[in-house]
Parts: structure tokens; C-alpha cells; sequence
């Protein structure tokens, strides 16, 4: 099986390639880069006028599986994500059961292998049940393949237990990564704390309460001498503390989410259970220090943090209603909506954030476009406007905080492992 | 000036006409309830449901007594002792009582936002009773209608609203509707009882009560609620009554004709003496007369714009 996509504008960063090229593909690989390819091959894709792009590595996803099928599954959540142009996902562990052991992720790992279209990477949780107590084995996470460790939805409290965790990840060689989250801090709130949280009236959620810990998790790195990723940064202190971290050698990566460097408070004005996630929409100021966090690379990745929660989880009272938005299929036009139409990344400094650095933290073999590498890319349509709606995602759940907005981007063709799994 | 809103969910999302409009409404709804036969038939026909989730009994009757005086029907629901504990959604009821061809449901609700979801999914009327911490929008359109009967206007006056103002929707409701009206409005409490940004409304904040005191031409006092949270800090009850009750030695200092206000009902000798509750400066019977009329207008201009904007989609 051979794939030659032609005349796209094909950009790999790695490889500091941004020029009008042909790709050759054949079985998984890529096999010939370069101008005007004449070799014959089973299918041809016109790429002219299109951008080419490695697949998108989206390293925090909610796939629900086992578990909560009802809200997503494995074959729901990775053809949403073929639509988006993501071509390897990061499983998020807190499923049920939470994937703190060897034989849970046994259970996962067969349910990839039915109905998995794209490359999925498995994440261990740091403490079983991610209940904070007591350590799971992160050495045998590792060999059963769990290429991370992540409690995400809560954080350790106990800070001499995430020092330990921290310091056993980094021998097992997996990354680990944060949910700065001080509970005691953060209450019961739902909204960012403020005068948007005060108009409501519902509890809010203040900047403190992410930034603290994310000071405490990079400390404790730093003590432990383990590499340590920050997900889902939200606000502005969060993004000083880790350029500050950056500056003095500490192994601290971070990520933000489309919707913080897209929206902002004001869009939870009418209670829209749409616009409710953890951490929560924040003020302008904070989303123009992510932007700038993303631009001078003190933020090294954008993630979907894909979360589904079904209508009956959402359409009912706020302050009641489940944390969490999906994001597979809007943001990549999320990103050149915002980022590219905004001048706040070029094309290249993109494919860094949601190819090239995520595949490198992660330590897997994805995320470019040089000869040798997997096929794994995403033809683009970067000028066309489509609206986000309900009815056109293809993810089991619709709660999308993108819905009924303009987007720039679509996706023509994924690639994945040399297979056209996605057209337009 | 038209009413055109078919639900009334709160004096945030009203422009100062609007907020006038209601007023001028209950002003000529007000002498309904001095005749000999308190009943006009401008809502004969129609079905008003109070759906409450708190325990209320003020507002209920309230809201029941304006809509019989308007003739329309009406029916309570309890929701404690309704279908709502066997895990109906709050839409779902809404789309019930919708079926039952009600025109207006009368929502109090502890959730903030609860008026606003109902209002989105339904075609009926829908009236925020109160919601959470929200908003509470008659009982601020009673208290300034009260305010305006005693003092003739409200642009310019200085109105203190004293006690727990980051859990109060009857306070949230009055900062818009006074400062959309010019009134100047200072959030007297302890620091943790003021919320954040409240400054950005326009209204003035302080702890010392005195100071305050010596400006306002009105005080609209809240109900303390010591009982109310595990997770919130609290002053402590003794110490609060020493700093920001509502006595006479302090009265004594304030303007003679001090208007003095509060919701109900009252908590004596926690925010308020007997003294003052019962004083010349007091009007909390008059709030509550005039409630029936703010709540007729209300129910009024709500349904006639449902009306008029369904016999335009015709």
C-alpha cells in the first residue's frame, strides 16, 4: 500500500522543513521527501493549496474507557479524533477502574486493540484508585506500556508521597504529570473566582488554587530530579512560575487547552454548563499570559484535555453539572482560529506545540515528517470557516465549548500508520 | 416604553426603563388591593405554577395572593414532595408543567442560574423567586418601590445594604436596581461576607457601620444566616450583632427619617433590635403589601409579552 500526497505545504519543524514538497508513503513509513515525486503509488491525495502537517499528538484525552462507554469509547473518541487530525492520544487513567495496575490497563490495552483507529498511549495513575493513599507500581506500569503516570482530575495532597512518586517515576523513566489542584483552595467552586463568580452567585475557583501547586509540584521535581509536566495551566501566575522554574534547569514541561487561550470568563455569564471545566474559564489577562506563555515557550504544548460528559451530566443545573468539555474534533481550528489567525504562533511554532513537543516529552517516535518517520500526518484547509455544532461531532458526547462558533481549519485527510483514516 | 421580555429573571440583564416600567406598573396595580372586591380579570385564563425548592412562605404567598388578584389560577408545587425527589430534572419538571399548558411558572430554587436554564428550555413565562445567590428580583423591585413611595425618588439617595452580602441574592438584586436608578449604594458587612468584585457594579463597600449610617437616607437590613455553610467562614454571632446591628443608639445618630428595610423574615436582636423592627423608621409591612403589587405587575407584563410575541409568530 502506497499513499503519495502531492504540492502540500508541508511543514516538520524537527526536520526544519516549511516548503512545498511531496510525501511518499509506503506501508507505515515515510519513504521519499521531496519536490515533484513521479513514482507511482495506489492512491495520490492532491495536498495542493493545503497545509501538511505531522498527526496531531494530543497528550491529555479522556477516552471513558472501561467504564463510562456511555459518554465515549475507544473506537467513538479515536474517530473523533481522526477527524480533528489527532493521530496518537494519551489515555487519561481515571476510568473505572483507574488504571493503577497492571491488570486494568491489560483491560484497556484489548479494548485499543479492537477499536482503536489511531495510535493510543496509555498513562498510569500515580496512586491507586487516585486516592492520594498509597503509590501504584509505576515500574510495572511501565512494562505493561504506560509511558506516563498522572492522577489527573485530582492531586496528591500529601506532598512526601508525590516526592516519592516523583522520584520512582523518574528511575522507571516515565514522565509525570500534574493536576494542580489544592483542593482545600478550590472548594466547591465552579466558576473563576471574581466578580464573574460574585454576578452568579456560585463559588469560585481562584487562581491560587492551581498556581500553588503547581510551585509545590515543580519544587518537589526539583528536589526529586525528575522531569515533571504541568497539565492544563490556566492562569497567569501558573505561567511565571514555570518560565521562572524553565530559566533555573528545572525539568518542567507544561500544557494548556484550546479554550484557555480562546475564551474567557464572561462566556459562563449565562450559565452555560458548556463553558464549565476545572480549572475554569479565567480573566482576559490570564488568557493573554498563556497566549504569551505559548509564544516565548514557557508553555510547551497545547492539549485537548477531551473530557465527554453526557447531555444528562450537563443540561441541568451549574453548579450540578459535570467539569469538562470535548475537544478532539475543534482544536486544531480552535488553534489557527486563535493562534495563527491571532499572529500569536506561525505555522511551525504550531506544529511544535501539537506535534513535535508533546511525541518528545512523551518520548515517542511520532510528531514529524522527515523520511523514516511513521505516516502519520493531517492534510489541511486552513482558510476554511465552519461553524462547531452539536450535530456535526462525531464524539459521543456534544459538549463542546466551541458550539456555535466560527472556526478556521478543517481537516481534509488524516493519515495514520500509512491509512487514510479520515476524509473529508 | 414596551415590555417585551417573556420571563423576568433578574435586574442584571434590565435597563433603568424597564426597572421604571415595573414600578409605574405596581403603582397603578397597588390600589387593587384597597377595594372592596381585590380583583381585576387582566390574568383571567391564565395559569400561574409556583414551583418552589426552598421552603418559602412569604414570597409564595406573595406571588399567589398577586396572581389571584389578577385571576389567574394557581397551582404550588412543594418540590420536596414532588416527582423531583425521584431524580426529575428541573427541565424535565419545567417541560411538564409546560404540558399542563401553564403560562407562567414561578421558580425558587437553591441552585444560582436555576431561573435561567428553566427560561431557555421553556416557551412559558418564567419569574425568578429567587435563585441561589443569585438574584432575587421582586423582593429588590418591592424594596425600591418602597423606597420610592416613602422618599418620592431614587436617583441620588444613599442606600446601605448591611449583612451577609456574598451569600445574598436579595442584595446582588438590589445593587443592580439602585445603581441602574442612580441611587448610591454602599455593601456594608464584615470583609469575608463582602464578595469579590462586587466594586464593579458601582456600589461603594465598608465594615464600619457608623460612618455609614450617617449618609443613608434608607438601610436595607439582610437576614443572617449563621447556620448557612460548612465551608465558608463566618463571623461569630454575638460579635456580629456589636458591630453591624441595626439598634436604636445607632439609629439615633442617623438621618430622623431614615427609611429602614429588610426582607424578612427577621432574625430580632441577631441583625435587628425589637426596637428598630418595630420603630417609625421601619416599613417591612409596607415591603410586604407592596410586594403583592410589584408581583402583579410582574406576572402582568411578563405574560402579555408572551402573548404578544406568540401571536406575532403566528
Amino acid at each position: 500500500m502506497s499513499i503519495l500526497v502531492k504540492n502540500g505545504r508541508v511543514i516538520d519543524p524537527s526536520a526544519k522543513i516549511d516548503a512545498i514538497l511531496d510525501i511518499l508513503i509506503k506501508e507505515d513509513k515515510i519513504v521519499r521527501l521531496g519536490e515533484k515525486i513521479t513514482a507511482a503509488s495506489d492512491i495520490v491525495i492532491d495536498a495542493a493549496g493545503k497545509i501538511v502537517i505531522p498527526g496531531i499528538v494530543d497528550m491529555h484525552v479522556h477516552l471513558r474507557e472501561p467504564g463510562r462507554e456511555d459518554k465515549e469509547t475507544v473506537a467513538s473518541a479515536t474517530a473523533a479524533a481522526a477527524k480533528g487530525g489527532v493521530t496518537t492520544v494519551l489515555a487519561m487513567p481515571n476510568t473505572i477502574p483507574a488504571m493503577d495496575s497492571v491488570e486494568n490497563l491489560e483491560l484497556l490495552k484489548k479494548a485499543i486493540q479492537k477499536d482503536a483507529r489511531i495510535n493510543v498511549q496509555l498513562c498510569g495513575t500515580i496512586t491507586k484508585g487516585r486516592l492520594g493513599l498509597e503509590l501504584s507500581d509505576v515500574a510495572a506500569l511501565k512494562k505493561a506500556g504506560a509511558c506516563a503516570i498522572s492522577d489527573d482530575g485530582s492531586s496528591v495532597d500529601n506532598a512526601e508521597l508525590m516526592l516519592e512518586a516523583l522520584k520512582r517515576a523518574g528511575v522507571s523513566g516515565v514522565l509525570t504529570i500534574c493536576h494542580c489542584e489544592d483542593k482545600v483552595l478550590s472548594g466547591k467552586g465552579v466558576v473563576n473566582l471574581g466578580f464573574t463568580s460574585t454576578r452568579l452567585g456560585l463559588r469560585g475557583i481562584s487562581n491560587a488554587s492551581e498556581y500553588e501547586r503547581v510551585r509545590r509540584d515543580i519544587e518537589l521535581a526539583a528536589r526529586a530530579g525528575s522531569p515533571v509536566h504541568i497539565a492544563h495551566v490556566s492562569c497567569r501566575e501558573s505561567v511565571e512560575i514555570i518560565a521562572q522554574a524553565k530559566r533555573s534547569g528545572i525539568k518542567v514541561t507544561s500544557e494548556t487547552a484550546p479554550h484557555y487561550f480562546s475564551l474567557i470568563e464572561n462566556e459562563v455569564l449565562g450559565y452555560d454548563t458548556n463553558m464549565k471545566m476545572n480549572p475554569p474559564l479565567r480573566s482576559r489577562e490570564d488568557l493573554l499570559a498563556i497566549r504569551r506563555g505559548l509564544q516565548d515557550g514557557t508553555i510547551d504544548v497545547i492539549a485537548s484535555d477531551h473530557a465527554p460528559h453526557t447531555e444528562n451530566e450537563k443540561d441541568i443545573e451549574f453548579e450540578r453539572a459535570e467539569f469538562g468539555v470535548v475537544g478532539l474534533e475543534t482544536e486544531l481550528a480552535a488553534a489557527v482560529t486563535e493562534l495563527i489567525g491571532e499572529k500569536v504562533l506561525d505555522w511551525p511554532e504550531l506544529v511544535r506545540k501539537i506535534c513535535l513537543n508533546p511525541a518528545r516529552i512523551l518520548g515517542i517516535e511520532r510528531g514529524g515528517l522527515a523520511v523514516g518517520d511513521y505516516a502519520d500526518l493531517a492534510v489541511i484547509s486552513e482558510k476554511d470557516s465552519w461553524t462547531a455544532a452539536k450535530e456535526s461531532l462525531i464524539s459521543k458526547s456534544k459538549n463542546s465549548a466551541f458550539l456555535g462558533r466560527s472556526l478556521k481549519g478543517l481537516v481534509d485527510y488524516t493519515v495514520c500508520g500509512g491509512k487514510i483514516i479520515y476524509q473529508r | 416604553m414596551l415590555w417585551t421580555r417573556k420571563d423576568l429573571l433578574g435586574l442584571e440583564y434590565l435597563s433603568a426603563e424597564e426597572i421604571g416600567l415595573i414600578l409605574d406598573t405596581a403603582e397603578s396595580f397597588k390600589e387593587v388591593s384597597s377595594r372592596e372586591i381585590k380583583k381585576v380579570p387582566a390574568l383571567r385564563g391564565k395559569t400561574a405554577v409556583n414551583l418552589f425548592y426552598e421552603p418559602s412562605t412569604r414570597t409564595r404567598i406573595s406571588f399567589e395572593v398577586a396572581a389571584k388578584r389578577l385571576s389567574a389560577d394557581v397551582i404550588n408545587i412543594a418540590a420536596e414532595a414532588s416527582s423531583v425527589k425521584k431524580g426529575e430534572t428541573l427541565i424535565d419538571t419545567g417541560k411538564n408543567i409546560q404540558a399542563l399548558k401553564a403560562d407562567i411558572i414561578v421558580v425558587r430554587h437553591n441552585c444560582s442560574g436555576a431561573a435561567n436554564m428553566l427560561a431557555r428550555s421553556l416557551d412559558v413565562s418564567v419569574v425568578n423567586a429567587g435563585d441561589g445567590w443569585h438574584e432575587h428580583p421582586t423582593q429588590a423591585l418591592l424594596d425600591i418601590f418602597t423606597l420610592k413611595e416613602k422618599l418620592g425618588k431614587i436617583k441620588g439617595l444613599n442606600v446601605a445594604i448591611v449583612g451577609d452580602i456574598a451569600h445574598s441574592r436579595v442584595a446582588r438584586s438590589n445593587v443592580w436596581g439602585l445603581t441602574k436608578l442612580g441611587a448610591k449604594v454602599t455593601l456594608c458587612a464584615p470583609e469575608m461576607l463582602l464578595p469579590p468584585g462586587i466594586e464593579m457594579t458601582g456600589a461603594g463597600t465598608s465594615s464600619d457601620l457608623e460612618e455609614v449610617l450617617k449618609n443613608a437616607d434608607a438601610v436595607n437590613v439582610l437576614r443572617m444566616q449563621f447556620e448557612r455553610d460548612e465551608n465558608t467562614a463566618f463571623p461569630e454571632q454575638l460579635d456580629y450583632f456589636k458591630k453591624f446591628g441595626i439598634t436604636e443608639e445607632r439609629l439615633a445618630r442617623a438621618k430622623d427619617n431614615i427609611v429602614v428595610m429588610h426582607p424578612g423574615p427577621i432574625n430580632r436582636g441577631i441583625e435587628m433590635s425589637s426596637g428598630v423592627a418595630d420603630g417609625k423608621n421601619s416599613v417591612i409591612l409596607e415591603q410586604v403589601t407592596n410586594g403583592i403589587a410589584v408581583r402583579m405587575a410582574v406576572l402582568f407584563l411578563v405574560s402579555q409579552a408572551r402573548d404578544a410575541s406568540r401571536s406575532s409568530d403566528a
